[in-house]
């Protein structure tokens, strides 16, 4: 049985599989070819060009004790943290309020998500302009009247992350709200229906009943606005290039400046090398929780 | 009608005679976008249209920082632009030992640039084994502080002539709200003024044991404890400009809201653009008034190697173009940098710019950090700086302790 089921299964949908063998070699040799060269050259001293210098694990004894790095690691964390949470949550309670039959709700929903059509960098620029003291948010509630009103997170090191953040829960919560609406969308009416006859009230059912019917959606959002957290970069670069001094330096940004204006790219394949460490990290146990979980039961 | 074709080609020939070969189209990458600059490498697109060539304008927009990084990776990508436009730096270095870079050893020895180029340290910075690679354009130097007169005289002090004495003017101007010393807070700004400082208030001598011999003991010893000083001193200084690009900066100064600017020589047509004068109204003091002596580095073109014949034909024809009497004249006027030939005369030259000749004819000349150290050691350097400048917290011994240790492990 299992003999004669396996030519079978190899030959079922064949043309299917012959579409995919294009995409499957991209993938192959793009992503896991150049992964696997960035990471075997993150062990020479390769400057401007690749070298095959072997030099063992110096470049990530340099990368680990270098400050930079360190502080680039921490911000994109405490970036990372806030972002997952406030953008599920602002998308959430968006899409949950738009849900409540509004009038114009194609209108909303357009307001909501167009921020998502602008690249980062514009994103960016708009924002900088926005918090910049000197003709932005502050200025204009100064000249209001409001004298001594002050908001400038852009020039203390102390807040420039949360400026940041500003400007990416702009741009993404439209599109987490979107996905989260789709997912309201597809919750049957009766479960409404059955919740109401019981007596629950509206927020324990969204809590309760809804969120855990939506989890698909949620991890379909998770994966997209992690994705978009690791590769922050030109966000940082219009906002404020880093500063003020290395306050809001990122990991991405790390990996462009050693590479192509320190021209060290071995220090560069080593931080990348360590970003690729971290996503393998939090994917693997996520991929098998959630695939591997299922095939058992 | 063969006989036609042949009558027209000589004809062809004939009033080409003289040019090496057929004119060809020259792709020329540079960053000079502002005002000043794209004037200025319009007087070299035109004087190089003049030999009959074509000049196809590759302007990158954006500083060094944006440029360099495309203009490497168009060469190393196998795509090489005909000339290009790049800072003198060991950046080049690696691009050179790998063989992508043509060297013009021949049009100089035809030329005679020797003899005319000068400080001879421009061509060394060009110099690998032997051979010349790259064309010097223009001289820039960074080591000048900038002050606006009237910010002093209003307030009832005399105008700084060096750096202590700018320092010891600094809290009457806090007092009357006004910002001592204005610097953009990019990251290249903030490293040129530590450089600066390290060569104005520490002497040539010591930024030679410090970036040249890569001394580390010495660089975290008493001598650089100074400079160290010095950068704490201009951090408090600087404390309130908060802005972003050096001409934003000088715009703070032209202003009258702050008091001076330690920027390179570049900054000096901000100044007058802003309707002053030098001399009169503002004042510029070469190496912080201390040691005055500068870095004369500057602007190059270097030429991809290509296979075409025609394109090596405008490659000559520009870097000769370049060197030219004529063009360094219009050029340099059109850039407010310093020509790189002995024999031009300055048409009009401000007293900033007659000081700065001085000091080059005299020879007071310190090298640049960027054909000094690697790239890499810059950017490390650059980290360190910038962290120091932008965090109060910072002390500079902690500061010159983290600084030698780049120094010891420098390349």
């Amino acid at each position: 049985m299992s003999q004669s089921g396996k030519p079978t299964a190899l030959f079922k949908n064949l043309s299917a599989k012959i579409a995919a063998i294009p995409m499957v070699l991209t993938a192959l040799m793009v992503f896991v070819g150049c992964s696997v060269w960035t990471i075997i050259y993150s062990f020479t001293n390769s400057r401007l060009l690749p070298s095959a210098e072997w030099v063992g694990l110096d470049q990530y004894e340099r990368l680990w004790g270098t400050r930079r790095w360190l502080i680039s690691i921490e911000n994109l964390a405490i970036y990372g943290i806030l972002m997952l949470i406030l953008a599920l949550v602002i998308g959430f309670l968006l899409a949950a309020l738009i849900d409540q039959k509004i009038r114009f709700e194609d209108g909303f929903r357009t307001i909501f998500l167009y921020p998502y059509a602008l690249s980062f960098i514009v994103t960016g620029l708009v924002w900088q302009w926005l918090l910049n003291p000197e003709f932005g948010i502050q200025n204009a509630v100064r000249n209001l009247g409001f004298e001594t009103f002050s908001f400038d997170p852009l020039y203390n090191p102390d807040t420039v992350l949360y400026g940041v953040l500003i400007a990416g829960l702009w741009h993404t919560s439209g599109l987490v709200m979107c996905l989260m609406l789709a997912g309201l969308r597809g919750i049957d009416e009766d479960v409404w229906k059955a919740t109401k006859i019981d007596g629950i009230p509206a927020w324990k059912t969204y809590i309760v009943v809804v969120i855990p019917m939506m989890r698909p959606v949620f991890i379909t959002t998770l994966v997209l606005v992690t994705s978009g957290i690791i590769k922050l970069y030109d966000l940082v670069i219009a906002q404020t290039g880093g500063g003020p001094g290395l306050a809001s330096e990122v990991p991405a940004k790390f990996v462009f400046d050693m590479m192509f204006v320190s021209q060290n790219l071995a220090q560069g394949f080593a931080a990348s090398t360590m970003m690729l460490v971290a996503v393998i990290f939090v994917i693997i146990p996520w991929a098998y929780l959630e695939f591997g979980g299922k095939k058992h039961g | 009608m063969k006989t036609f074709k042949a009558a027209a080609l000589s004809a062809l020939m004939a009033t080409t005679a003289g040019q090496p070969m057929v004119a060809a189209d020259l792709e020329v990458t540079h960053w000079w976008t502002s005002g000043a600059e794209a004037a200025a490498i319009r007087v070299i697109a035109d004087a190089f249209k003049e030999s009959g060539n074509g000049w196809t304008d590759g302007a990158i927009a954006g500083a060094g920082g944006v440029a360099r990084p495309l203009i490497t990776s168009r060469i190393t990508g196998g795509d090489p632009m005909g000339a290009t436009q790049f800072t003198h730096s060991s950046a080049m270095r690696e691009l050179i030992e790998a063989g992508f870079m043509r060297d013009v050893t021949e049009i100089a020895e035809a030329q005679g640039w020797k003899a005319q180029i000068f400080p001879q340290s421009l061509l060394d910075s060009c110099t690998f084994e032997g051979k010349l690679y790259c064309v010097p354009s223009n001289i820039h130097s960074q080591q000048w502080l900038w002050l606006n007169n009237a910010v002093f005289e209003d307030n009832g002090l005399a105008v700084p002539q060096n750096w202590d004495e700018f320092v010891a003017a600094a809290p009457t101007l806090r007092e009357k709200g006004i910002i001592p010393l204005a610097q953009g807070q990019q990251a290249w700004q903030i490293q040129l003024m530590f450089n600066v400082l390290m060569v104005s208030i520490g002497g040539p001598e010591l930024f030679d044991k410090v970036y040249g011999e890569l001394d580390a003991d010495y660089a975290a010893g008493a001598d650089v404890a100074k400079v160290f000083k010095a950068a704490a001193e201009a951090r408090d200084l600087m404390d309130g400009s908060n802005v972003q690009a050096w001409n934003e900066a000088a715009l703070l100064v032209t202003d009258g809201r702050a008091g001076g600017q330690i920027m390179g020589d570049w900054v000096q047509g901000e100044f007058m653009q802003a309707g002053l004068k030098a001399g009169e109204d503002f004042s510029c003091l070469p190496g912080l008034g201390v040691h005055e002596y500068i870095t004369a580095a500057g602007d190059a073109f270097y030429f991809p190697k290509v296979d075409d014949p025609e394109i090596i034909a405008a490659q000559d024809e520009l870097a000769s173009v370049i060197v030219a009497p004529k063009t360094q004249v219009a050029f340099t006027a059109a850039k407010g940098a310093l020509p790189v030939r002995r024999d031009v005369e300055l048409s009009d030259p401000t007293p900033c710019m007659e000081k700065g000749m001085e000091i080059l004819k005299d020879g007071r000349i310190v090298e640049s950090i960027n054909t000094m150290v690697s790239p890499d050691t810059v950017g490390r350097v650059t980290d360190l700086v910038v962290e120091f400048f932008a965090d109060p917290d910072f002390t500079p011994e902690q500061a010159q302790e983290e600084f030698a240790e780049i120094i010891a492990t420098a390349d």
